[in-house]
């Protein structure tokens, strides 16, 4: 199972949305919370249509349509969205008016909008795509699960092309309310230096990273899906060795074919030593990098990760702060893994390959 | 590729807490609308609702767990439906690998009934932080394969009222890819305030018990439920001596692109996701011997719903009927409940009627079946559509 | 009239959130659906609470709803026939 990247259109507190200058300088925060770096609308979406918009709709349908039109593709076959929490902007603005008018005076957009599958049911409706339209919403796999859908699809007709997606906002309520359980960690005063802090959580992030993938070779794609997996809760770390080993092999791939490990680390102290412990058992010598203190935290953060090592296969440059380790790859970088993982219970293998 | 066949389900609704109850139920118009008991809203005695009469406490007692406060409402009515299908499709063969053994669940607003009651203290302490993590639609999944012991792949899809069609359709591909052995698919929704004043203000609740497919129709009634099957390859089936309880012949998700909300004047959506999954059955529409309607009773719905059927089918429509007037509409729930009763017409030869309807629908050509009946039933479909255009029908097969 | 008309300009711009628009660039006798301001049944829905909560009229059946929103003046025709 494998697909072609023919489309990028990416929305994240990096400058991810004009794609020339990859990988450009590294975009500075102050603080633990992360914002994206948003494009003018106006461009994608009518000032009428604009009128019942949240955020992280305007960011999917913004960066749809931008994907779209670098893959120049009209009509995808297939529209696809991963989503950690779905349309928080407009569930906050509806449970709010709920718990403030005691149940009286409520208008209906803010609970249509509310929907986990807006992103994709809007744009479907832009387009008038009458095809597959998905939304997958399991956590930290959320993008995953969207694009093993979308592999199994291309394998089932490879002449498909998918508008892929993974897209989780971040709002001041939810910002709070994850603040409250300790998600995000307070001795931190940017995000230059997420790894050295003995503490738990991690900075606050969000993103919209589109793709358009396909089963048809073409001399411009940028780089190629070459695997999803997903597993949940191992009972020993044995297991989750295996289950990489394992995954690796089926790609037909031994593990010292992989150029790059991108580990989905975030300073979190317990988390990060999940990683550490699977680098140390199967990736010593192998070049490992992290992506989290570029987009922050968030549940679709690794569809960010694989627009990032798509752009490192296509380009073969790279940010030079990703790294986690000494070793930086010594000859071209043909494939990369990106291995996330939340709390050691839902974890996710991506295997991205050069064309 | 393999055939995938059905070999066990499980199910918790307003009229029954497993299968046999709801069989019992359907056989004697026993429906479970009435009166909010449960649900702290300020609408209670104004709307109706098809709810479980079980308290929190109680449910979380039917499902063997003892720390009920740690559980949202739609995980614990997950936990008890994945059980029954659990074990029987799997537990009573005696098999154990669970290792290959997929989930697929899907819900609408997942742990909402929490987060609309802890909201303020979410926002301003951390007394209930053990819920904020509850809210994730993937919580209820968690927690079904923890209970079943499951440590294979764990989805979750959220389509709005179509969620576990589409969950059933992709645990199908799992098996087809040989990317699982088994899956259990479907839905958990518990009724939430969130959700009873969000179609509250579309207008489309009926104070009264619903009339899906009546002209005098007004509106929805909701209802809360889980249910689940357990999909495999025929093969695995029959090596493990499996009663297979019928074949699912065809699937498809296909989407309206008309508004967020209203379907297409001429139900384009429904039309396409119910041609998709005929002709991946490679049936003809004159084979369907039922159509389990997604049936609302809301006036968008079943006019456009009708009129896909009516484009289809049309002149010879096979008996039609909606059971929403018995469970309400479960949302995430309500595919994967049509297709359980789906599978007991297939398996009682008995159509189920569709309770309160008086008078066929000016603009479409068929009445649905007022009265349990006895009938030869071959072949089913069965639709769910929700918000977003969200289209999803399956073919469902005697074996 | 007059006066009310003006007002309800100023509460659609509100609660539609119809960004970069201005009362004047509504006509008070235009089509508010369709082809004019091109609004949609959720809009009407939204007008529907409008009228509930700041003139305490209750429509009960959405249909009516398009003969009352059918232009601003309509809507005022409406609120001043029905209003305690």
């Amino acid at each position: 199972m494998e697909a072609y990247i023919r489309g990028i259109g990416n929305i994240s507190p990096q400058n991810s949305w004009d794609n020339a200058d990859f990988p450009g300088e590294t975009v500075l925060y102050d603080n633990n919370r992360l914002k994206c770096i948003e494009p003018d609308y106006k461009e994608f979406i009518k000032p009428i249509q604009m009128r019942r918009m949240s955020r992280t709709l305007k960011m999917g349908v913004a960066a749809a349509g931008k994907c779209l039109r670098d893959a120049k593709v009209e009509m995808p076959d297939a529209i696809i969205v991963g989503t950690g929490l779905g349309m928080m902007q407009d569930t906050e603005k509806f449970l709010t008016a709920i718990i403030d008018n005691d149940e009286k005076f409520l208008t209906p957009t803010s609970f249509i909008q509310s929907t986990h599958n807006t992103v994709g049911a809007h744009i479907a409706v832009m387009l008038k795509c009458n095809k597959y339209n998905l939304t997958y919403v399991h956590d930290s796999i959320s993008f995953e699960e969207a694009l093993l859908d979308s592999l199994i699809r291309i394998k089932e007709d490879h002449s498909e092309k998918i508008l892929l997606a993974g897209i989780d906002e971040l709002t001041d309520d939810y910002f709070t309310i994850a603040n409250n359980v300790g998600f995000w960690k307070k001795d931190i005063n940017g995000n230059t230096d997420l790894l050295n802090h003995n503490s738990s959580g991690s900075i606050a992030g969000e993103g919209a990273s589109f793709f358009i993938v396909s089963g048809e070779e073409q001399p411009d794609n940028y780089a190629r899906f070459a695997g999803v997996d997903i597993f949940y809760k191992p009972t020993s770390d044995d297991e989750t060795e295996n289950f990489i080993r394992e995954f690796i092999n089926s790609r037909g791939l031994e593990l010292q074919d992989i150029d790059l490990v991108i580990t989905g680390m975030n300073g979190d102290m317990v988390g990060d030593n999940v990683y550490k412990r699977m680098q140390k058992r199967l990736f010593d010598k192998t070049p490992t990098a992290y992506y989290k203190h570029l987009c922050g935290e968030y549940y679709t953060s690794s569809a960010f990760a694989a627009w990032l090592g798509v752009m490192i296969l296509k380009t073969q440059r790279y940010p030079d702060d990703i790294f986690i380790n000494d070793h930086k790859p010594s000859g071209p970088v043909n494939n990369i893994l990106i291995y996330n993982q939340n709390n050691n219970t839902n974890h996710a293998l991506t295997l991205l390959s050069a064309c | 590729m393999s055939r995938v066949v059905v070999t066990g389900m499980g199910i918790i609704t307003a009229i029954g807490n497993n299968v046999a109850e709801n069989l019992e139920s359907l056989k004697n118009r026993k429906h479970g609308v009435g009166p909010i008991l449960y649900l702290e809203t300020s609408h209670k005695g104004e709307i109706p609702a098809a709810e479980i009469k079980f308290s929190n406490a109680e449910l979380a007692s039917m499902s063997g767990i003892d720390k009920s406060e740690l559980y949202t409402r739609t995980a614990l009515l997950g936990l008890i439906a994945a059980q029954e299908a659990f074990d029987s499709g799997i537990g009573k063969y005696g098999i154990s690998d669970t290792k290959r053994t997929a989930l697929i669940s899907s819900t609408t607003v997942g742990g909402m009934d929490k987060t609309e009651k802890y909201y303020r203290d979410y926002l301003n302490n951390d007394k209930y932080s053990h819920f904020v993590h509850t809210h994730n639609c993937s919580d209820s999944s968690m927690k079904i394969c923890d209970h079943l012991g499951l440590r294979h792949k764990n989805i979750t899809i959220s389509t709005a009222c179509s969620s576990s069609l589409n969950a059933i359709s992709f645990g199908a591909r799992l098996i087809k890819h040989g990317l699982a052995d088994r899956v259990i698919a479907g839905g958990t929704d518990a009724l939430t305030k969130f959700t009873l004043n969000g179609f509250n203000t579309l207008m489309i609740l009926d104070k009264e018990h619903c009339r899906p497919m009546d002209a005098s129709r007004t509106g929805l009634n909701l209802g809360e439920g889980a249910a689940y099957i357990v999909l495999e390859a025929e093969e695995e089936a029959r090596n493990h001596g499996k009663d297979i309880l019928c074949e699912l012949k065809g699937y498809a998700n296909a989407n309206d692109a008309y508004h967020q909300t209203a379907s297409s004047p001429d139900g384009y959506g429904p039309y396409l996701s119910m041609k998709g999954a005929l002709d991946m059955s490679g049936l003809e529409p004159s084979q369907i011997s039922y159509i389990n309607a997604h049936g609302t009773g809301t006036d968008n719905n079943d006019l456009t719903e009708g009129l896909a059927i009516d484009r289809i089918f049309g002149p010879d429509i096979p008996p039609v009927s909606s059971t929403k007037p018995y469970t309400g509409h479960t949302l995430a729930a309500a595919g994967v409940v049509d297709t359980i009763f789906s599978i007991l017409a297939i398996r009682e030869q008995l159509l189920f009627p569709n309770l309160n309807f008086r008078q066929r629908i000016e603009e479409i050509s068929f009445e649905p079946i007022k009265e349990l009946k006895p009938a030869k039933i071959d072949h089913v479909i069965t639709n769910s559509f929700g918000f977003g255009g969200n289209d999803s029908s399956l073919v469902l097969s005697k074996y | 009239m007059e006066e009310l008309i003006q007002k309800l300009k100023v509460e659609i711009i509100e609660v539609l959130n119809l960004e970069e628009m201005e009362p004047e660039d509504i006509d008070s006798d235009d089509p508010l659906f369709g082809e004019g301001l091109g609004l949609d049944s959720i809009d009407a829905l939204e007008l529907i609470v409008l009228l509930e909560k700041n003139y305490g009229i209750r429509i009960e059946d959405p249909k009516d709803g398009r003969k009352i929103f059918f232009s601003v003046r309509t809507m005022a025709e409406y609120i001043t026939e029905n209003q305690k």
